[in-house]
């Protein structure tokens, strides 16, 4: 593949991104199974926030060492998407909770489990 | 096995892992119930690419990748919530 590259960094890299793609996948599967809406709002944001985190680190040990300068630019997406998907999970909740007001299904969530 | 096999495989098997979580989250979509699910499970799906397109990058030692990924992450957000505000209003444009 690349021959000047170092094993930990081949064993690191493979770890981070093993990890990050399980924990997306870990976050769809909740996304499938939960009951009710609002419990399957929380299920994806584990891949958005720690899933994507772990790839993105993999990627920048990994170009880091590859091009032998410090590469940084993935700190870009890290950014952009830990402060947009909170905006855009709160903006989805509240239209959802306007339209079920509106269809007359007036029920928050009271317990946690329900 | 030494390393750069372990990676090359572990490389291949997390594609796999995306696109099962990219499969995962269209069924989502198809299933529904009401419109707020399929727009939540949009944006898992296009997380989900993203991380895909990542380790693409990382196979192919290539940085073109990258923008691809900013671009999906910026069209998402924007995508994401004109939908969730086309929901609260029924409207996009005021």
């Amino acid at each position: 593949m690349t021959p000047g590259l170092p094993d930990w960094v081949a064993v690191l890299t493979a770890i981070l991104v093993l990890l990050g793609s399980i924990l997306t996948l870990i976050g769809t599967i909740g996304l499938l199974r939960f009951k009710s809406f609002y419990a399957r709002v929380h299920a994806p944001t584990i891949g958005t926030t720690l899933g994507i985190g772990c790839v993105l680190i993999a990627s920048i040990i990994y170009f880091s060492v590859l091009q032998s300068r410090p590469v940084f630019h993935e700190v870009l997406i890290m950014i952009f998407v830990t402060v947009t998907t909170p905006i855009t999970l709160m903006l989805l909740v509240k239209a959802a909770l306007h339209r079920d007001k509106d269809a007359g299904k007036d029920h928050m969530p009271s317990h946690p489990a329900d | 096995m030494n390393a750069q096999t372990f990676l090359l495989w572990s490389l291949a098997l997390a594609e796999l892992l995306f696109v099962m979580a990219m499969a995962f989250s269209v069924i989502r979509m198809l299933r529904g119930p009401s419109a707020q699910n399929r727009v939540l499970a949009l944006d898992a799906f296009y997380v989900a690419g993203m991380g895909l397109i990542l380790t693409f990058g990382i196979q192919t030692g290539d940085t073109v990748y990258f923008e691809a990924a900013l671009v999906i992450a910026l069209l998402g957000f924007v995508g994401t919530s004109a939908l969730a505000k086309f929901l609260m209003r029924g409207e996009t444009i005021e």
